[in-house]
């Protein structure tokens, strides 16, 4: 048999609750075929030398847009793939607010065959909840899981309908279905920008209050209970909120949540003096609230840590602050962000990987994010004492926007392999 | 290391100019100075030539050739023309005629409030280093300073003149 | 992005006029100085001086404002610059040219000087960082954030009729939530030491931990009067009914508007101002603003100095220290 090895690295596989320095073989069609241990009549065509370096199983990650199609003038499924590979993600979730909307079986098929074209991240779409994502009809579920969607989703889009939202949730839970669901009540959140509080009232610029977070959370969370549907809460941004999810769970109610890397570091006094790179949505936060959302990944209340990457042109950033466009670059900051948590000893190193791998990958319902003998080699290796900077020029993604340019980081990616090829290797990009 | 000289008798100067400037006190001039040092002096001139119209103050910074290099000095004073330049003789005083580019500056000042019949420079020193063709009608003292010296006038009281040197 | 970078140079001096905030209190007071020697030019036959003789000073106004553009011309007219006025639609970026486009075209025309008002906060922070090292930027109001130059030229009407800053307390009443002149003028105040600043509106027109600025905030007009040397009523726009933030102009000029009935609760020689331009019978009573204490009009005088003095300040060369008097000019 012949194929890859990767010798001499710190395996850490939190789905296999592996901690441990062996090497890794993985067959020529691309599945992980021993640890520790060649394989009766192995023969390495490729040896990659991980000594020093840690070896975990490919990133999953959450959620990530891609822009296509209909937004190609910001980025491409192809740039993004690659970015991702770059910063050791293998599989993406992506979801449906592209252009057109992804409510039908054709589109889910379209973007997971382009994915597949490039060989790179592996893509998994969500389906839209209702169509156009206008929050009043519902779609063809079934058939968008057929398809490969893997949960369904309004994005960013309320559903202002109550009753249109608790026939949608009872539908997918029909098949099944997770739904992935942003709390933010569209009039409270007006035409804000920012958190509401003494950063937004110093700069002047328009807040959108906690409430609008946690009156759709109340809201939500009610429904599910009364559907028993299984939801996902997407990019939780306050402390209030974090409380309701544990007394949720508590209650049992099948809901999970995650957060963006970025909420887990920034607060809205980075935005400084109108930094356009730290208008998101939800807005950032208080202290308070960054601190609860650590703690929650501590606790357990929250079960990812995702990207939540949003590619833009640089114009879109070039605008007054409530003009400019949310979103960060996030895919090559997300595991540089998650080891900081680990040198600032609020995860260990397998709790961190884990909100990466395992607790994503259980969240989608899909086989990865584990280094299982049999299962597809998609893994990670970094090197946890590297020390480097984000800069502009450094980006693999289209997308340069981001708050964290400047800063340093200890951990960076060398080799990623998808289906057990490289796709990835630091100083051949 | 400045050191204030004792080469001019500043008190006796001014009584001198004043002497000088005695017999245009048939046109009936107006006297102006140029803050702060020409005003000490014109001040001191004008009561001993008892003049009538009370004393005009000027502060050329507004007029400077220097702004775009030099900016702004906030600590300005305001210009105070009491009475009407028009057709009037004028006698302008200053401290030091060195360059000559503050005599250029107040003429341009003083001809935006109207036009003068004449202007009459009064300085206490005069001194080389002329950048424009200025020259002053009543002269104190004459000094040739080194280039690198500056002379500058200290007061209201008691008034004493001191030489800078200043570094290259 | 340090605070105070962007306003000022290399050598630390004023670059940029954008928001009050980060200005040492020296600057402030420069200003306001300055601004006392421009009052007398205005006083003269000819009210020019040649500071800005040769310069272009491009009034940018993407909200339109006849008053504010009109003083900034007036202002620049009289230092002897060329002023040029622009109002471009303030379309999203979507449809129209950028705003950063627009100014980049404009500064092909070899401008010095940009005076920018826009209904988007940080707007001129935008600007100011993306122009190159010789133009300067004059914020004339950028949404809710900042309107420097009108606290400026209030606390130069403060300073002339009240005396030193440090020991008055003022009054601001109306819709502090929406108010970039309201945010300008705690700062100001604040700075140059005020004794106590206070917000006087309904819970609904103040933002969100106000107190944090540095005021005490009241709801009950007569309460926050009490005992104040100045009062700056701010304009209420009509439109706010509509979003649900007052109920009625009926109600709110009961409460919240200017009459003399409310004025006597503030010490007896307490001045009246107000940034303008005015809604008589809303935000303040027609008998008030015409009365012996109000200072209003004299406002608008000071603004064209205070503009002439920030625009001079900006303008001019290195940070003119004490030159030494006499020698080296004469």
């Amino acid at each position: 048999m012949m194929g890859i090895v990767i010798k001499g690295g710190r395996i850490v596989d939190p789905a296999n609750k592996l901690d441990v320095v062996k090497d890794l073989y993985i067959d020529s069609t691309g599945f992980i075929t021993g640890i520790g241990k060649a394989p009766e009549g192995f023969e390495a065509t490729r040896t990659i030398d991980a000594r020093g370096q840690i070896v975990c199983p490919g990133l999953v990650d959450l959620r990530a847009r891609l822009r296509e199609p209909g937004l190609e003038y910001k980025a491409t499924m192809e740039s993004e793939t690659r970015a991702a590979v770059a910063a050791g993600i293998t599989t993406l979730c992506c979801p449906p607010d592209t252009w057109p909307v992804i409510d039908t079986p054709a589109m889910a098929q379209m973007i997971q065959s382009r994915a597949w074209r490039f060989g790179l991240a592996f893509v998994h779409p969500l389906g839209a909840l209702t169509q156009g994502l206008e929050g009043k009809l519902l779609t063809d579920m079934a058939a968008l899981e057929e398809a490969g969607c893997v949960g369904v989703s309004n994005a960013l889009e309320p559903i202002t309908d109550t009753l249109v939202l608790r026939r949608a949730m009872e539908y997918a839970a029909t098949f099944d279905l997770t739904v992935y669901l942003h709390a933010e009540d569209p009039w409270l959140r007006n035409s804000g920008c920012v958190h509401e509080g003494e950063v937004g009232t110093r700069l002047g610029l328009p807040g959108i209050p906690e409430a609008a977070e946690t009156v759709a959370l109340a809201r939500d969370l009610a429904l599910i209970e009364q559907t028993g549907v299984r939801a996902h809460f997407c990019n939780l941004s306050s402390a209030r909120a974090v409380a309701m999810l544990t007394e949720a769970q508590k209650q049992g109610l099948p809901v999970t949540a995650d957060v963006a890397a970025h909420h887990l570091h920034l607060t809205e006094h980075d935005i400084g003096y109108f930094n356009t790179q730290c208008h998101v949505r939800p807005p950032l936060r208080g202290l308070r609230d960054r601190d609860a959302l650590r703690a929650a990944l501590q606790s357990g209340v929250i079960n990812a840590i995702c990207s939540d990457h949003q590619p833009h042109e640089p114009d879109a950033k070039l605008a007054p602050f409530a003009e400019s466009e949310p979103g960060i670059s996030g895919l090559e900051t997300l595991l540089p962000l998650t080891l900081k948590l680990v040198d600032e000893k609020l995860l260990s190193l397998s709790e961190a990987i884990a909100l990466l791998t395992m607790k994503p990958a259980e969240i989608l319902g899909v086989e990865c994010g584990a280094l299982s003998v049999g299962a597809t080699a998609d893994i990670c290796i970094f090197d946890p004492m590297a020390h480097w900077m984000l800069c502009a020029d450094k980006f693999v993604s289209r997308g340069r926007n981001s708050p964290f340019l400047g800063w340093e980081f200890t951990g960076r990616v060398t080799h990623t392999l998808v289906g057990g090829e490289v796709v990835f290797e630091l100083g051949n990009a | 290391m400045p050191q204030t000289t004792d080469i001019v008798d500043v008190n006796a100067t001014i009584a001198y100019m004043a002497d000088e400037l005695r017999p245009r006190l048939a046109q009936q001039p107006l006297m102006i100075g140029i803050h702060t040092g020409g005003v000490w002096i014109a001040q001191r001139l004008h009561g001993l030539l008892g003049l009538s119209d009370p004393l005009g103050t000027l502060d050329i910074s507004f007029y400077r050739d220097d702004f775009s290099r030099l900016g702004m000095n906030p600590q300005v004073k305001t210009s105070n023309l009491p009475v009407n330049v028009e057709n009037r003789h004028v006698i302008l005083v200053d401290d030091v005629l060195h360059t000559g580019r503050t005599i250029r500056a107040a003429l341009n000042e003083i001809f935006d409030y109207g036009r003068p019949a004449s202007v009459t420079l009064a300085v206490l020193i005069h001194r080389d280093g002329r950048e424009l063709p200025v020259e002053a009608q009543v002269v104190g003292h004459h000094l040739k300073l080194k280039k690198n010296q500056h002379i500058k006038l200290l007061g209201p009281e008691p008034l004493k003149l001191e030489i800078q040197e200043a570094h290259t | 992005m340090k605070r105070d970078d962007l306003q000022f140079d290399s050598h630390g001096r004023l670059r940029h006029l954008l928001t009050i905030e980060g200005l040492p209190r020296q600057t402030l007071l420069d200003i306001l100085n300055t601004a006392e020697s421009f009052i007398s030019v205005g006083e003269r036959e000819i009210k020019k001086v040649p500071l800005l003789r040769g310069k272009t000073v491009v009034n940018l106004f993407f909200e339109a404002s006849t008053r504010t553009r009109t003083t900034f011309e007036i202002a620049a007219k009289r230092l002897s610059a060329d002023v040029i006025n622009l109002n471009p639609s303030a379309s999203s970026t979507s449809k129209g040219e950028t705003l950063l486009d627009t100014v980049r075209n404009l500064e092909a025309m070899h401008t010095e000087l940009f005076v920018v008002r826009h209904r988007e906060s940080g707007a001129a922070h935008l600007i100011a960082a993306h122009v190159p090292e010789h133009v300067h930027i004059v914020n004339a109001g950028d949404g809710r954030h900042a309107h420097p130059t009108q606290a400026l030229l209030d606390l130069f009407t403060i300073r002339r009729h009240k005396g030193p800053i440090e020991n008055l307390k003022v009054a601001i009443v109306g819709d502090i939530l929406h108010s970039r002149v309201a945010r300008s003028e705690i700062h100001a105040l604040n700075t140059l030491g005020a004794a106590e600043v206070r917000v006087i509106a309904p819970k609904t027109l103040l933002p969100t931990a106000v107190e944090k600025l540095g005021v005490h905030a009241y709801t009950d007009m007569r309460a926050g009067l009490a005992g104040v040397d100045v009062v700056m009523m701010l304009r209420l726009q009509r439109e706010r009914m509509t979003g649900a933030l007052i109920s009625s102009e009926q109600e709110y000029f009961n409460l919240y508007g200017l009459t003399q009935e409310k004025l006597d609760f503030a010490k007896p020689d307490a001045i009246v101002m107000h940034p303008g331009p005015m809604n008589r019978g809303l935000d303040i009573d027609s008998a008030v603003a015409d009365g012996p204490q109000s200072v209003i009009l004299p406002q608008v005088t000071y603004g064209i100095a205070v503009r002439m003095a920030i625009m001079a300040l900006i303008m001019g060369g290195t940070q003119a220290e004490s030159t030494p008097a006499g020698g080296r000019r004469a």
